[in-house]
């Protein structure tokens, strides 16, 4: 039995505001990829990071990394930042300005990488696509390019977990999805455990494995992206706008001619726009429940392209006359429509109904590239 | 700065030696009090302790009082009488009252609010998340002064430097007082003008001295203003 990769349980107040985690991540999915702590602004995402990584002191409780304790109130331990191990990417990046790119990367190699070296420093310059800015000044990069050194200097660092605090949230659209790419390789590579912040469901579900729901200073829920996401209870901290499904697949074929790709899940195929990637790759799809209507009868002459049989499990009627629907396709689904529609369709939990889904509704950000590990995609 | 050269300006040995010994002054003077200065700039801009009112009132108290006090007070402590200067001759046969070293003390006192508070005031504009994120890349927290804040205060320091530096050139009541007026050996450029000017017939050589004074002023804050420059351009860049 493998140590979990955090145990945390900490209480800690400051000026108002109380944090009281209890926290255990374990499983090869967290410590071999991303776990995503998941909340609003102001829910302590943040001061739980830099509880972890010795930035701030809890007032009592106990975090272990490992096998190693870090703080730990009743015994006296409290290990300084410099031996936390932890590498720290932060939201505004913390570049040193006197320093170029080459300093600012060699600044923990030189202090830490030297003893059991996980990354070299060519290889994170190519990972991170940095050589071209080596000799420059942080205030001459754009922000990607700061957060992409930001992230080279940590791992660099040599750490044993590396904290990513919202690396995206003070980036444009562009210059997010110029990094997304990376953060995927980064998942991908050096088999460094990552602890990902982020309020934007999109990211988390392109990039991480395991979730962790935060509010108020309290963890609500902690597991697999795929079932929190399904869970009803959790609906209202997952956000109305964010409602979806995400379903586990695999990528089976491709239709080149009409540039889609075929995707098989517990529920059967699914047509999506063309993935660029090889046959066999698991794939997590993200179908938001707006992109997704419902039918009494079997459709004909419709369409959509993706149309799954299944029972209704769950609805809901909201202020607002949205109605939404879990259906039961071999895997949860969730639709939306409105409340008029379902009563005309006579929906009720129990009804059997046909879910459609357009193919185009899926897009890239909808893909997320599952990490492919040992049964852990199907826990 | 040979002395041939100087020389050719038509200056005599007497003037030379008042422009060496207050350049020699002024630079002991500023050499020995910077690290004492860092030290406290830091204390004042970071610690958390009781007296630090006291200690913020004892640095800036050479800016308040007159020059010839602190002289008094330095001439107490340090004289072969003092406490100070007893032990100092005593134990290591150094002799701070009458000499150069007493005057480069005197300089160095009188200049240390300036040091100070221009040191203190770029420390406080340090950002401190960078020195946070240092501690997580592995650097403990006298690793992090010398690597990410010592750096980052470089313009500080300069400025602090070049402050203290014009100061020190140009202290006169408590060199006076401390250390006399010793031809060769306390007499810095401000008390050989006033010797000069006491005597019959010295006007001119004391505007020559004046003129050479403006210029060693100058030369320093131009320099100053150079270092100061390129330090924050390498900050920016």
């Amino acid at each position: 039995m493998t140590p979990p990769l955090l145990d945390i349980d900490v209480s800690h107040a400051t000026g108002g505001f109380s944090l009281d985690i209890s926290l255990n991540i374990s499983g090869q999915s967290a410590i071999s990829g991303i776990t995503a702590l998941f909340g609003r602004s102001g829910s302590g995402k943040t001061s739980l990071i830099n509880l972890m990584a010795g930035l701030a002191r809890p007032d009592r409780g106990r975090i272990a990394l490992g096998s190693r304790v870090l703080f730990d109130s009743e015994r006296g331990i409290d290990l300084p930042p410099e031996q936390r191990r932890m590498g720290y990417v932060f939201q505004e990046t913390r570049l040193f300005p006197h320093l170029d790119v080459r300093g600012n990367l060699g600044y923990g190699m030189k202090r830490r990488g030297r003893n059991g070296q996980l990354a070299s420093f060519d290889h994170v310059v190519g990972l991170l696509d940095l050589e071209y800015l080596l000799n420059r000044h942080p205030d001459s990069l754009s922000g990607g390019e700061k957060q992409r050194v930001a992230i080279g200097r940590a791992l660099l660092s040599n750490p044993e977990l590396l904290l990513l605090d919202e690396p995206l949230a003070s980036l444009d659209a562009t210059h997010k999805n110029e990094i997304l790419p990376f953060l995927e390789r980064l998942r991908d590579d050096p088999g460094i455990p990552i602890i990902y912040v982020s309020h934007s469901m999109e990211e988390i579900v392109r990039l991480a494995d395991v979730m962790v729901l935060i509010s108020e200073g309290r963890v609500l829920a902690n597991g697999n992206v795929e079932d929190l996401l399904s869970r009803l209870d959790l609906r209202p901290l997952t956000g109305r706008f964010e409602a979806g499904s995400v379903i586990a697949a695999t990528l089976i074929g491709h239709e080149k001619k009409f540039g889609l790709s075929r995707l098989s899940f517990a529920g059967g195929e699914l047509l999506a726009p063309m993935v660029d990637l090889p046959l066999g790759t698991p794939l997590r799809v993200r179908i938001r429940a707006r992109d997704v209507t419902l039918a009494t009868r079997k459709p004909t002459a419709v369409a959509a392209q993706n149309i799954y049989r299944g029972t209704i499990v769950q609805m809901e009627t909201d202020t607002s006359s949205r109605t939404e629907a879990l259906l039961d396709i071999g895997v949860p689904l969730w639709a939306r429509l409105s409340a008029k529609s379902a009563q005309e369709l006579k929906l009720a939990v129990g009804t059997r109904a046909y879910a459609m889904i357009k193919s185009v509704a899926i897009d890239g950000h909808s893909l997320g590239r599952q990490r492919v590990i040992g049964g852990a995609s199907s826990e | 700065m040979g002395k041939a050269r100087l020389t050719v300006f038509g200056l005599s040995s007497m003037e030379m030696e008042a422009i060496q010994l207050s350049l020699r002054v002024a630079l002991w003077g500023v050499a020995w009090s910077l690290p004492l200065a860092v030290s406290v700039a830091w204390l004042l801009a970071r610690g958390r302790f009781p007296g630090k009112i006291l200690l913020d009132g004892l640095v800036h108290l050479p800016l308040v009082l007159p020059p010839v006090a602190v002289g008094y007070v330095l001439l107490v402590m340090f004289g072969r009488h003092g406490a100070i200067g007893a032990w100092l001759f005593e134990e290591f046969h150094i002799e701070i009252a009458f000499t150069w070293r007493g005057a480069a003390i005197a300089a160095a006192i009188m200049a240390f609010p300036l040091m100070v508070r221009a040191i203190r005031l770029s420390l406080e504009t340090v950002d401190r998340k960078l020195e946070s994120a240092a501690r997580t890349l592995g650097a403990g927290p006298a690793d992090v002064f010398l690597s990410i804040t010592l750096p980052l205060i470089v313009p500080g320091i300069i400025t602090g430097v070049i402050l203290a530096f014009a100061r020190s050139l140009g202290e006169f009541g408590a060199t006076i007082t401390f250390v006399s007026n010793i031809p060769g050996q306390t007499r810095t450029l401000p008390l050989a003008i006033y010797t000069l000017i006491q005597a019959p017939g010295g006007e001119e050589t004391a505007m020559r001295l004046v003129l050479i004074s403006v210029a060693v002023a100058l030369v320093a804050l131009a320099l100053s203003e150079l270092l100061a420059r390129r330090a924050a351009a390498r900050l920016e860049a």
